[in-house]
């Protein structure tokens, strides 16, 4: 890691990255943990705080049914339906209650902490009540567009926030496994381009 | 609720885009954190961490004003 110090010179900090898979894994099991694992502490709790934050706040506004896994077959097309909770999973152990309400609902049984919880959409069609005159019926095609019918825009926006919340959490994998990415002062870049430049001549 | 909606149907232009703005406080948040989390991918200390966030958030928040100033214009011009 490469500090500029008060002279002018570039200093560099060494850090202890310990056992940099077992904290690349913590790290996506929860965010910041693997950082916390290396004594990091400070950032630790600042991806912690940040991803989770926005991880849950996606969850509230999408009313926790945004995060979801298609089918428990992670091989199949059918897993591609819902792509989003591929970058959702980023995010770790957050994201994998999904994976087990869908096994029960494919196993026929009731989903765990409610309806709304993680729970992937039936495919038999649906009727609502019409938003603006409840004494009309609205036919959908499944449930899942139902949920869009319902929460409008907010189902699209919780679904943003999980994902870049998953797919943050894979820029602190990497952090986890091997350090902060250097950024070159701006005379040190000039002096390598002027190198490069007189080894081609 | 048919009230609220036919006032809504009723309201000027500026009115229904001012409300349609609200929802652009949902990037607040998700610049917030999306800028903490890609500075801190950079640094090692607190302090360098806070001023590429500060920088990077300005960056965003200037591009996305770009791309509105142009979707914008390109919605007049059509």
């Amino acid at each position: 890691m490469a500090n500029p110090s008060p002279d002018g010179a570039t200093a560099v900090t060494e850090i202890d990255l310990k056992d940099p898979r077992l904290a690349a894994f913590l790290a996506w099991l929860v965010p910041g943990l693997g950082h916390l694992y290396q004594g990091r502490t400070g950032k630790g709790v600042l991806f912690f705080v940040c991803i989770v934050g926005t991880f849950l706040y996606g969850m509230y506004i999408g009313n926790g049914r945004v995060v979801y896994a298609s089918t428990t077959d992670v091989f199949s097309r059918q897993f591609l339906e819902r792509w989003q909770y591929i970058c959702q999973i980023g995010v770790g152990l957050p994201a994998l209650p999904a994976f087990v309400q869908t096994w029960r609902v494919e196993s026929n049984k009731a989903p765990l902490l409610g309806d709304n919880f993680m729970r992937p959409p039936a495919r038999a069609p649906r009727q609502s009540e019409d938003r603006t005159d409840p004494s009309h019926t609205v036919h959908h095609p499944d449930e899942l567009a139902q949920w869009n019918y319902e929460q409008g825009e907010y189902f699209e926006i919780g679904t943003v926030f999980t994902v870049i919340a998953g797919l943050l959490n894979i820029l602190v994998i990497f952090d986890a496994y091997g350090g902060p990415l250097v950024i070159m002062p701006p005379d040190e870049k000039k002096n390598d381009n002027k190198d490069e430049a007189t080894s081609a001549a | 609720m048919e009230t609220l909606v036919n006032s809504l149907l009723a309201a000027p232009p500026w009115l229904l885009a001012s409300l349609g703005a609200l929802r652009l406080w949902y990037a607040v948040p998700l610049i917030t954190s999306v800028s903490l989390v890609c500075a801190a991918t950079r640094h090692e200390e607190m302090g360098p961490i806070l001023v590429h966030a500060f920088r990077f958030a300005v960056w965003i928040i200037v591009f996305m004003g770009v791309v509105l100033a142009v979707i914008q214009l390109l919605s007049w011009l059509q």
